[in-house]
């Protein structure tokens, strides 16, 4: 976890506005604005034209299916441009934005789950932004590997808390470092939101002037200390296990909707580094558990996996770059390989059983990854 | 100073005048031990410039002492013998353009607001404050990259000394890089960025920070004083005496090995000293110690500190006496050391010294036989040895298309 600062969280909401922009209305489309009738059903997504001009839009939205829907404008990423939930059976709604000319889809979810089903529309006219499909493709990659992660952890982090909320105190030891893996893999993007990290990963010295520990420290690391430092679990410990669900859910809801760029995911790349070399070589993240072994393979996936994703384009701007990024990658791989059974387990070796010169060894190999790593964001800006 | 091959990289100019002053003042603040080092001790007239980083000779060794020091030991990571070398050559690139005042790279703003920049920026709008940048070689990279044929003789491994307590995490190390500046940011910022474009090819073992130059290789200005308060180096080799460098710190071609010609022998010793109880010690004993006044720094019986000493008047154990080329077969070194102050030690003592820098011709015929005959000098009582570190010092880079380490990697090549 970040320390959270008043600044980052300010940051934060300015992106979950900016996300929600378009917002829906009910007003008529007027003033020459153009007019999308969208006819959702549980197996199609009709749209009454395909190209429309740049600048105001508004669907028409009738679902004529028998599940409750959602329709989304997406860009060619994925990401939200604006959204409408819950729209009843036999309901009608409607859904303006601001478009600029450019490719979009336009998607229904019946039953409110899954990828949608969709369909290719197009603002023309005006000056499109210049995209590089291939970073959309990573984007939207990027976008289903969080959502995936999130939605594997909730099933662990549910055996983790009723394992607290059972008293089983082993049991809840054991479940306690897989339930964070996902999380700790797609941190930069929970963290944009700035409001669900400090819930659910804050460590007791991260809690800010005025917080109460005893009231206000919420998530695993609170958990962490009453499982192995007081041996013992209570009624506080049972809530605090509900909550961290309620939260996890949160996140699980809005962590694909996430405002995701090829630069936000170069730079989360590195923000995986950065937490590996000041939370996990210290042994601060884990400080009771001594875990940070855990977190520290899973940060480093995670980043892996931004870079995957964008190293086509990547390769092409700055071949010596990626060449570097997997030598790196893999030597730090390589390393903490040496702290595990076997290349499939997650049964790191205790963190106070690392000593000193292995603790060095690790952070140069971080160092050795993260400063070219920093380099990334610089390989995959469009140009 | 012209910044022509990259006009957009600002050259650093000082607004405060004389570069260091108002970090001086901080550093003072910190510990009264920094005052008294830089009592007096007025700033050459030149302080701010630039040193030419080519000649035959690497700069930093006979060039005046400048004020701070940064020095760091580093380890290799790499195995691969052409990364290292492309290393080699980025480290002379940056450190052609750190000395003259320029930042790395394409500079420490401006640039890609995606990426972060080359440099990074601390010393942007400071003067050169005569940085000199000086790399060697330790006896451990001899065991890599198929180099055990190029070891010089010379490069021996230091025995040990009597009195050594010496922490491994503070000695050796693949190379060095000497930081020397008259602004500590500056020469902090040398070695920095040095370090960075060296990730995933080499890490710092240890480093080591100086300040209050205790040793003056120009005879002309004031003799500075180490923590102990003494005026050290009267009889230091100085810059301008060429037969001397020639006769003591350069390696000739005779020597061998032949990449080693132009270059020099560095040792590196971290001496504590035991501040507290040298400073209970009673100014006679202060003086028979090091065999010299405390004022004006005159040997025994004579009144002038550059008197010619006449060692048996001083006692049988005293510093001078021990160290003075006379006692020791005609062994002279050249002296670049600086104080350190580095906090304290937990016990509520300065964790002080001198941080002792000396370059000689060989190191056998230099350091070696001049500290076996320190064994009995009574000034042990306050010192203690904990790093050490020897380096061959390769010539200098000799213009832009020439590279650190040139003569030794591409003999073979």
């Amino acid at each position: 976890m970040r320390p959270a600062s008043p600044v980052s969280v300010v940051i934060a909401a300015a992106a979950a506005l900016a996300a929600v922009t378009g917002c829906t209305e009910k007003s008529d489309a007027k003033d020459g604005g153009n007019v999308v009738k969208v006819t959702a059903t549980d197996d199609k997504c009709e749209v009454s034209t395909k190209e429309f001009p740049a600048g105001h839009v508004e669907l028409a939205v009738e679902n004529k299916g028998s599940k409750v829907t959602e329709v989304y404008v997406l860009f060619p990423d994925d990401r939200v441009v604006t959204e409408r939930e819950n729209i009843g059976p036999g309901t009608r709604q409607r859904v303006t934005a601001e478009v600029k000319a450019g490719d979009y889809q336009i998607a229904c979810k019946p039953g409110m789950k899954g990828a949608g089903i969709r369909q290719a529309v197009k603002a023309t006219g005006g000056k499109a932004v210049k995209r590089d499909p291939r970073l959309d493709k990573a984007v939207a990659d990027y976008r289903a590997y969080v959502q995936q992660q999130a939605d594997e952890t909730l099933p662990l982090a549910e055996t983790f808390a009723k394992a607290v909320k059972d008293g089983d105190i082993e049991a809840a030891k054991k479940a306690y470092a897989p339930s964070r893996i996902g999380w700790e893999r797609t941190e930069p993007v929970a963290e944009s939101f700035g409001d669900i990290d400090p819930k659910v990963d804050v460590r007791e010295d991260g809690l800010e002037d005025g917080q109460d520990p005893a009231t206000d420290w919420t998530g695993w690391h609170r958990l962490e200390k009453s499982l192995w430092q007081d041996k013992k679990t209570g009624d506080r410990e049972k809530e605090l296990a509900d909550r961290l669900i309620t939260d996890l859910t949160d996140w699980r809801e809005r962590v694909g909707k996430a405002d995701i760029t090829p630069t936000s995911m170069a730079n989360g790349a590195k923000e995986l580094l950065d937490e590996v070399a000041t939370g996990k070589v210290t042994g601060e993240e884990e400080r009771y558990s001594h875990t940070d072994l855990v977190d520290f393979k899973a940060n480093v996936e995670g980043a892996q996996k931004s870079y995957e994703l964008l190293k086509p384009v990547a390769q092409e701007n700055d071949k010596a770059l990626t060449t570097e990024l997997d030598k790196q990658f893999a030597a730090l791989n390589t390393l903490l390989d040496k702290y595990r059974p076997s290349t499939t387990s997650y049964e790191f070796t205790s963190y106070d059983k690392v000593g000193k010169a292995d603790r060095k060894e690790l952070s140069d190999a971080v160092n050795a990854l993260a400063e070219p790593l920093s380099k990334l964001a610089a390989a995959v800006v469009v140009k | 100073m012209t910044d022509k091959d990259t006009p957009s990289s600002p050259s650093r100019r000082s607004l405060l005048g004389w570069g260091g002053a108002g970090l001086a003042l901080g550093a003072a603040a910190a510990g009264g031990a920094v005052a008294m080092a830089r009592t007096d001790d007025a700033p050459p007239p030149d302080a701010g410039s630039a040193i030419p980083f080519h000649g035959p000779h690497q700069a930093g060794i006979a060039t005046p002492v400048q004020d701070r020091l940064h020095f760091a030991a580093f380890d290799v990571q790499t195995s691969d013998r052409a990364e290292f070398v492309q290393m080699l050559k980025d480290w002379t690139q940056a450190a052609r353009r750190m000395t003259a005042g320029h930042p790395v790279g394409e500079g420490g703003y401006g640039g890609l607001p995606e990426a972060p920049p080359d440099d990074t920026g601390e010393a942007l709008g400071l003067k050169p404050s005569r940085l000199t940048l000086t790399i060697g070689f330790g006896p451990s990279l001899f065991d890599k990259f198929g180099l055990a044929g190029h070891r010089p003789e010379a490069l021996v491994d230091l025995p040990k000394f009597a009195g050594d307590n010496l922490d491994r995490n503070r000695s050796g190390g693949d190379l060095c890089v000497q930081a020397c500046a008259d602004d500590p940011q500056v020469a902090v910022h040398a070695i920095r960025n040095l370090a960075r474009i060296g990730m995933g090819k080499v890490v710092i073992r240890w480093s080591q920070l100086g300040f209050g130059k205790t040793s003056s290789t120009t005879p002309e200005a004031q003799t500075p004083r180490n923590l102990m308060g003494f005026k050290d180096g009267t009889r230091n080799i100085a810059g301008t005496e060429t037969d001397r460098l020639r006769k003591f710190v350069w390696v000739p071609e005779a020597d061998g090995p032949q990449w080693m010609t132009g270059g020099s022998y560095l040792v590196a010793r971290r001496i504590r000293m035991h501040i507290e109880t040298w400073d209970r010690t009673s100014l006679q004993e202060q003086e028979d110690i090091f065999g010299r006044d405390k004022g004006e720094g005159a040997p025994v019986g004579k009144a002038k500190e550059r008197d010619e000493p006449f060692l048996k008047a001083m006692k049988p154990d005293a510093h001078v006496r021990l160290a003075h080329p006379d006692a020791n077969h005609g062994a002279t070194i050249l002296r670049r050391g600086y104080s350190f102050t580095d906090g304290t030690d937990g016990l509520g003592r300065l964790d002080a010294g001198l941080f002792f820098l000396a370059y000689q011709r060989d190191v056998r015929e230099g350091f070696i036989p001049i500290q076996r005959n320190l064994a009995t000098d009574a000034l042990n009582e306050y010192i203690q040895h904990v790093g050490s570190a020897l380096f061959a010092i390769p010539p200098g880079v000799r213009d832009k298309d020439d590279w650190w380490g040139r003569t030794l990697f591409s003999e073979e090549a």
